[in-house]
């Protein structure tokens, strides 16, 4: 360490005496300081005399007493391999997220043309770039391992994981259709014409034999469902067409893989006889039902799991995303369908875990998964561009075209078809406009790419590769750009704005229970009979073991309200200040839907003994308080408070804190009215005066301001006006706590001792 | 006999014009209400009580007290049958039929408005049009109450945050002494507008002639 310090300050003399130099003398010296610290480090660590020695120039000066086999330290090396990989792929993360700002800054464009066609536009420019410096450059980005394994889970987990349940479940016959008998048309389809063309003398393809095509069409059927989300999230569709392409993306993994596989197999033996075709049917089955088995185990284990963690809330986010990565692996280690395992796994999970994480790990758990996936996204069209640049690129314009034709013929035939023999089924049918917008989100992209690049190399293999790409940059950009004026064009209805209303929370639940009501007078078993079995054995059974504590028992509703009142206060804490609060809430209050009272309801009611005294101390304690500030605000500061410079800004916190209680006090209880005399609130107008009223003057006395409160008081409020039932005081305090610690709790061992 | 059959189908046949049902699910719905009442002409609420599936249902009340309301059956009339004939049950089962591709907007509308009307109606139950905050209670009250002592009492909260919600949408501006009085048809319209009715609220009403479930209970 005194060699380093000695070298670093015979720098700064040779740099020196300079004055104005010295201040960058000192940034260079520290720079060179900790170059240095890395580069011995490095050498003490491997010990051996190779790149990185080259002393620097300073130094030889200065060695004067070195015998020439005595290297001489190095203050500055350069020692690139050390980092290589994390820094390339630093940089490359890096470069998608500057594009991806880059985007927006350039509004005509962005709206225009959708992300994933710039992402990929910039990958090949970067792609090109690198070729043209360096011809020998494996540019192959989109290394299949580093696809499948990195970037795809965590964009299937954020999409497994908020799958919106209600129009998933409903629409799943008509995804199921989609995906199973749509995938199997379009790979036979797309696989025989090709196999037909290339029959074609003047095509000069002879040599591909039906295998290699039923090959092909397999991987360039599938619907994809990265670039499916990438387009479908910026036009804002409704929400069944959305569910419906992007359910069938999801779900044709399976089928996938069994082609895939049944194909590639086939191709090996040569020969495929019928035993092997039902085989192959089988096989769908099993690595369909058993990819969703194992992601519905670790969904049910991490859900158990979650159920403890009320001590480590830190650590909450962990568990979901390393089961359900587990899911994922231990499928493929089966060569079972990874992406529908993910999808289980999320599902499954979901309703326990929300139930038992706070509120911040539900938080950091959303944006962690949104984080992931938009860079995955980012990267993965990103790459695709650079990969583009690094194939040789043998072009038959006869295949390339007519399997991108034959892609479009074969998706619309098959969505019209399917279609016209879903809508015997479907209850709400299926318009011409739904279909066609269906037909034309079909798009391809990475996971077709990756596969084909997963073929064994045989001459055709670059061949397909290029048809390949063709296809996703055909359907990524010209269906990709079209889509939004397509829509606007046909009116499709876009995405309803939900405000999350309580009114419609309560009529969803209403009506669920009616129609299954109405279907039991009808006497048939329909949807809503089976899904209010699952409900109530989900209630009576799976709840109990999966959720902790009394939140097991809480009814859908109560959670969604609770969930509400949370929401609101805090929008209010983040957007109000005391001033903006009567015009961002009506004026409605209470009062004006509560029957008028008879007059001698005003009087002054009696408070329980204990509350009593909890409010005298609360008194004691203020008014000491009150005592301090005053004893040291002194004559000579007539013109500045000093409490108030100081603690303006805790005052202000605390004043907002205040504000969200009450809002959400405001909104949610109100005054116990006819049954019970009503209690008397106990508000600190400023912290020397304490200013009650009753219930009847509420709406009036929350308009005005109020000075900070210690937070250990928050209670009280929250708790006082509702409870007048001495029993219920305990269960509710602690049910108030145990909300109050679930927002607040990140880490709160104290609070969470109270939690019984 | 032939002449009856003709009667029969002549009968199904002004229900198929007055309700949209098809042929083929009137007669199903017709066995059912057979199968309902004992054979008998009209059903009372205990013939729809003693369904064994409704027991778990929170709001089973009100749903039986929907078919015996008069408002149902849009004849401007008020009040509750003691006992209800085919027709009537038929009248209130064509609440819940879907839209189908034939149906134009203006109908859409129609049909919307028609089923809100009816759980307007379940809401309502004093008839004088509007529901009031305790009439609202009730409701989230009988649809928590399956849940024990944790519902009865978030039941009114909730109940309240609702009216107050419905206040602040559709009278924006109401001075502290104006009172509220209820939720109009209107107001319960426009609150539920979002929710898109008319592809939400119906059943699947069956065409073929498919056997109807016994559950255990024997004719006798």
């Amino acid at each position: 360490m005194m060699m380093l310090t000695l070298n670093a300050t015979s720098v700064s003399n040779i740099r020196g005496g300079n004055k104005s130099d010295q201040s960058l003398g000192c940034w260079c010296v520290l720079l060179l300081l900790f170059v240095s610290v890395a580069s011995a480090g490095r050498d003490v660590d491997s010990g051996s005399n190779d790149t990185g020695r080259n002393p620097a120039p300073e130094d030889s000066h200065h060695q004067t007493n070195s015998t020439h086999h005595k290297k001489a330290f190095p203050v500055l090396s350069f020692n690139f391999d050390h980092v290589r990989k994390p820094f390339e792929i630093s940089l490359w993360i890096l470069l998608a997220l500057l594009m991806k700002l880059g985007f927006h800054i350039i509004p005509r464009v962005s709206h225009v043309v959708p992300e994933s066609c710039l992402l990929i536009v910039v990958g090949l420019l970067v792609g090109g770039i690198i070729k043209a410096f360096d011809e020998d450059a494996p540019v192959q980005m989109l290394d299949s391992k580093f696809f499948f394994l990195y970037l795809l889970p965590p964009i299937i987990l954020d999409a497994g994981y908020f799958l919106p349940m209600r129009p998933f479940t409903e629409n799943l016959g008509t995804i199921l259709v989609f995906a199973v008998v749509g995938t199997l048309w379009n790979a036979f389809f797309i696989g025989l014409t090709m196999y037909g063309v290339c029959q074609i003398e003047a095509v000069k393809l002879g040599r591909v034999d039906l295998l290699s095509c039923l090959l092909f069409g397999s991987i360039v059927s599938a619907v994809d469902p990265v670039a499916v989300l990438a387009v479908f999230e910026e036009i804002h569709i409704n929400e069944l067409l959305h569910i419906l392409v992007f359910g069938e993306s999801l779900l044709n993994d399976a089928v996938t893989v069994v082609l895939y596989h049944l194909f590639t197999e086939f191709s090996h033996k040569g020969t495929v006889t019928v035993a092997d075709a039902f085989l192959g049917v089988v096989s769908f089955f099993v690595v369909s039902l058993g990819g969703i088995l194992i992601g519905a185990i670790y969904g049910i284990i991490g859900a158990f799991t979650s159920r403890f963690t009320s001590h480590s809330r830190v650590i909450e986010p962990l568990f979901v995303f390393l089961y359900s990565y587990m899911a994922y692996l231990s499928a493929e280690v089966f060569h079972l369908s990874g992406i529908m395992s993910l999808i289980a796994c999320g599902v499954v999970m979901r309703p326990y875990v929300e139930a038992n994480i706070s509120h911040k790990s539900y938080t950091t758990i959303k944006y962690f998964l949104k984080m992931w996936s938009s860079v995955s996204e980012t990267l993965i069209f990103i790459f695709l561009g650079v990969s583009t640049v690094a194939q040789p690129h043998p072009w038959n314009w006869t295949f390339v075209v007519v399997t991108v034709v034959v892609c479009f013929v074969s998706r619309v035939l098959g969505v019209v078809s399917l279609t016209y023999i879903i809508n015997k089924f479907r209850i709400v049918k299926l318009t011409k406009k739904d279909q066609f917008i269906v037909a034309y989100g079909g798009l391809r992209g990475a996971i077709a790419f990756s596969l084909g690049f997963l073929l064994p190399d045989n001459e055709m293999k670059q061949l397909f590769l290029t048809a390949i790409i063709t296809v996703i940059f055909y359907t990524v950009f010209v269906q990709g750009m079209t889509i939004r004026p397509l829509v606007e064009l046909l009116a499709v209805k876009k995405k309803k704005e939900s405000k999350g209303s309580i009114n419609e929370e309560i009529h969803t639940q209403f009506l669920d229970h009616l129609l299954t009501g109405i279907e039991d007078i009808c006497g048939h078993y329909g949807h809503h009979h089976w899904k209010d079995k699952l409900n109530r054995f989900n209630k009576a059974y799976v709840k109990k073991w999966l959720i902790t504590g009394e939140r097991s028992t809480e009814p859908q509703l109560i959670s969604f309200y609770n969930k509400m009142e949370m929401k609101q206060a805090m929008m209010l804490v983040e957007s109000g200040s005391a001033a903006k609060l009567p015009t961002i809430m009506t004026p409605v209050s209470m009062q004006n839907i509560q029957p008028k009272e008879p007059l001698k309801r005003r009087a002054i009611p009696s408070i329980s003994k204990s509350r009593e005294q909890e409010i005298r101390k609360m008194l004691r304690g203020n008014l000491q308080k009150t005592r301090q500030r005053l004893r040291s605000y002194s004559r000579h500061d007539l013109m500045v408070d000093p409490f108030e410079e100081d603690v303006s800004e805790v005052r202000l916190r605390k004043q907002r804190v205040e504000m969200e209680r009450r809002m959400s006090h405001y909104l949610t209880v109100p005054a116990n009215r006819q049954e019970t005399p009503p209690v008397r609130k106990v508000a600190f107008e400023s912290e020397h005066q304490v200013y009650t009223y009753d219930d009847s003057e509420s709406p009036k006395g929350r308009r005005a301001q109020t000075n900070p409160r210690p937070p250990d008081e928050v209670h009280l409020l929250s708790e006082s006006s509702t409870r007048t039932n001495q029993r219920a005081t305990p269960a509710d305090e602690q049910d108030d706590q145990l909300k109050l610690s679930r927002c607040l709790s990140d880490p709160g061992p104290k609070k969470d001792d109270d939690e019984s | 006999m032939g002449a009856a059959q003709t009667r029969t189908e002549n009968k199904y046949q002004d229900l198929a014009e007055k309700t949209g049902f098809s042929q083929e699910q009137i007669k199903n719905l017709h066995k059912r209400f057979q199968y309902l009442s004992g054979d008998e002409e009209t059903i009372s609420r205990d013939d729809l009580r003693k369904i064994p599936a409704l027991a778990n249902n929170p709001i089973r009340k009100q749903i039986i007290e929907a078919f015996f309301d008069k408002r149902n059956q849009h004849q401007d009339e008020v009040g509750s049958f003691q006992e209800i004939g085919f027709e009537q049950f038929l009248m209130v089962m064509s609440h819940f039929r879907p839209p189908t591709l034939k149906t134009t907007d203006e109908e859409r509308e129609a049909m919307r408005r028609e089923k809100l009307r009816f759980l307007f109606n379940m809401h309502d139950t004093d008839s004088d049009g509007t529901i009031t905050l305790e009439e609202y209670r009730k409701v989230v009250e009988e649809l928590l109450s399956k849940s024990g002592s944790i519902g009865q009492e978030a039941a009114k909260a909730i109940a309240d945050a609702a009216m107050l919600e419905v206040a602040s949408t559709n009278v924006p501006h109401m001075g502290p002494d104006d009172f509220y009085e209820g939720i109009t048809f209107e107001h319960f319209e426009q609150i539920l507008k979002g929710l898109e009715m008319e592809s939400r609220m119906h059943i699947r009403f069956l065409d073929v002639d498919a056997p109807t479930m016994h559950c255990g209970k024997s004719k006798s």
